[in-house]
């Protein structure tokens, strides 16, 4: 029997990695699930350089926005077209892609969601980790995450001209002059869940107001902090719900038009 | 009644093992309870932490069923009626014996952290400090310090290499607390990243999981402070307006509180 006044001996050897008994997997494969959908969708379809305008209501996917190759359709190039064409496989919306992309894999949210489905840094709580080492981000590579509010400022401004393209289309009906369709709808949706998305992040709840030392001098911001925590605190949910906005009103612009179906018009 | 296994750890970290009771349990009773009765009834040298019994002290800290808990806190009635329920040391920290741990660790780190630095001018009874800003810091008040957050952080759970340089979610928490409050004019901005480890925290909420006060330490307080580092490190265009204007002046750790390298 063990003195009651034996030293620390050393951490418990469990041999096992976890004694974990629910189905702790389960998140992590559907977060892998989900980020693999939607890489592979947006894949496919930014370097498809075709079925993304539909002239006739002014629909443009978000995915081709703004359109800067020389072969595209006048209408779609809100700040105009670059003089050369771009050959295959470039997408057309060169200088907002990355941004986006750099956006969403430095944001706090997604970092939880790959750190952990797909580094495996841990897989799950409680969870042991495979790796031998671990250095989090305190590497020069990693250290760029903390550029992630850069990425917010730009985004803001790209998030506008996605509210610009959603507006736009509703002063293209089918006889011209007002109207709305299916399409405007879902484009709407879709701007919506971009906005909670973008303004949720943290690093805005830090610049708009988390970054003071008191709020009690300083109510504007103070209400600012307050509003924007509200929707970060569900900032995955956002998330996730503007990947699948996003995909559907990419899936419903190229359907519309590549003439497989017609956009169901509501009014005019 | 109904008669249920635990299953527990027993003896040290180095030679304890797993092993196996049949033991009554009663409606409406929590997992420390049976632990009680155990040591009531079989095994009278089972050492078990506790003091509140109402998930206030933060003494009986445990994993059960591989989750860190409250073992007090933890009911009966979550585990399905044929199962069989175990209950283990945290991982993170050496074993003492059975189910209790050296927590020494978490109040060497707690010791390192500048404390709370009011101006020289102001004297105490000068402080007003108005609601919102009681409010930010109330949250990480609610700290029962039962170290499970700092027992489940993967940097240290699964690296013990990592302790040296890492004082846990507990303690980063507490460095975001003082660079919150109105009345501190110390920046541990430096030091949280240098010193504390910041920067090996990548924010994947295992903390914030299973604090048993719901604080939500990640979104309030670890990413806060990363974004407040990345102010004070990383930011050229925050760097550029510190060069011009006001330099902030770092806070260094406090001193002698760290164990001298270990002589060769
Ligand atoms: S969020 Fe950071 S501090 Fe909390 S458990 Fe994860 S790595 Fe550790
Ligand atoms: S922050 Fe929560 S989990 Fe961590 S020591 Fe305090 S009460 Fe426990
Ligand atoms: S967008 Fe997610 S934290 Fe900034
Ligand atoms: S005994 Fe005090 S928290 Fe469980």
């Amino acid at each position: 029997m063990t003195s009651t006044s034996s030293p620390p001996t050393g951490r418990a050897r469990i041999p096992r990695r976890t004694l974990r008994t629910d189905r702790w997997w389960l998140g992590p494969v559907l977060t892998t699930l989900g980020l693999a959908a939607f890489v592979f969708y947006a894949t496919a379809r930014v370097f498809q350089q075709d079925h993304y305008w539909v002239g006739e209501h002014h629909y443009l996917t978000p995915f081709y926005s703004p359109c800067l190759a020389a072969q595209c359709v006048p209408e779609a190039s809100l700040f105009g077209r670059l003089p050369v064409e771009f050959p295959p496989l470039v997408p057309y919306a060169l200088l907002s892609l990355p941004i986006l992309l750099l956006f969403r894999v430095t944001c706090y949210y997604y970092r939880k969601a790959y750190y952990r489905s797909i580094w495996q840094a841990p897989t799950a709580c409680a969870v042991q980790e495979p790796h031998r080492t671990y250095t989090g981000e305190t590497r020069p590579l990693m250290l760029g995450q903390n550029g992630h509010r850069y990425f917010f400022y730009l985004v803001g401004a790209i998030t506008l001209i996605n509210t610009w393209d959603m507006a736009v289309p509703f002063f293209h009906g089918s006889d011209g002059g007002f109207g709305v369709g299916l399409g405007n709808l879902i484009m709407f949706v879709n701007v919506l869940m971009l906005w909670g998305y973008t303004l949720g992040c943290h690093s805005c709840r830090h610049v708009m107001g988390g970054r003071l030392k008191s709020f009690g001098k300083r109510p504007v911001r103070y209400w600012l902090w307050s509003r924007i925590s509200v929707l970060n605190s569900r900032h995955m949910l956002f998330g996730w719900l503007s990947i699948a906005t996003l995909m559907t009103t990419d899936f419903y612009i190229s359907l519309v038009a590549s003439g497989t179906i017609t956009d169901l018009r509501l009014f005019n | 009644m109904t008669e249920r296994t635990f299953r527990v750890w027993r003896g040290s970290g180095e030679n304890g093992e797993l092993t196996d009771y049949t033991v009554e349990v009663n409606e409406g009773e929590v997992v420390l309870d049976v632990l009680h009765r155990l040591q009531a009834t079989q095994v009278p040298d089972l050492a078990v932490r506790w003091n509140c019994k109402a998930g206030k002290c933060g003494s009986c800290s445990v994993e059960i069923n591989g989750m860190p808990r409250l073992s007090c806190m933890t009911r009966m009635s979550v585990f399905a009626p044929d199962q069989t329920v175990t209950v283990t040391p945290m991982r993170t920290f050496p074993v003492v014996r059975d189910l209790v741990c050296d927590v020494s660790y978490n109040y060497e780190k707690a010791r390192e952290i500048p404390a709370f630095t009011p101006g020289p001018k102001t004297s105490p009874g000068d402080f007003r400090m108005q609601q919102e800003d009681v409010e930010r810091s109330q949250e990480f008040r609610k700290c029962i310090e039962c170290f499970l957050c700092n027992n489940v952080c993967h940097v240290i759970r699964d690296h013990e290499e990592n302790k040296e340089h890492f004082s846990g979610p507990r303690y980063l928490m507490r460095v975001a607390e003082l660079e919150m409050h109105p009345e501190d004019t110390a920046d541990r901005r430096q030091i949280a990243q240098d010193e504390f480890g910041m920067g090996y925290c990548n924010i994947t909420k295992c903390c914030t999981e299973v604090c048993p006060e719901g604080i939500r330490i990640t979104d309030n307080a670890l990413i806060p402070l990363k974004e407040r580092v990345a102010d004070r490190k990383y930011d050229p265009l925050v760097w550029l307006g510190n060069t011009i204007g006001r330099r902030p002046k770092d806070t260094p750790i406090v001193p002698n509180t760290r164990r001298p390298a270990e002589e060769e």
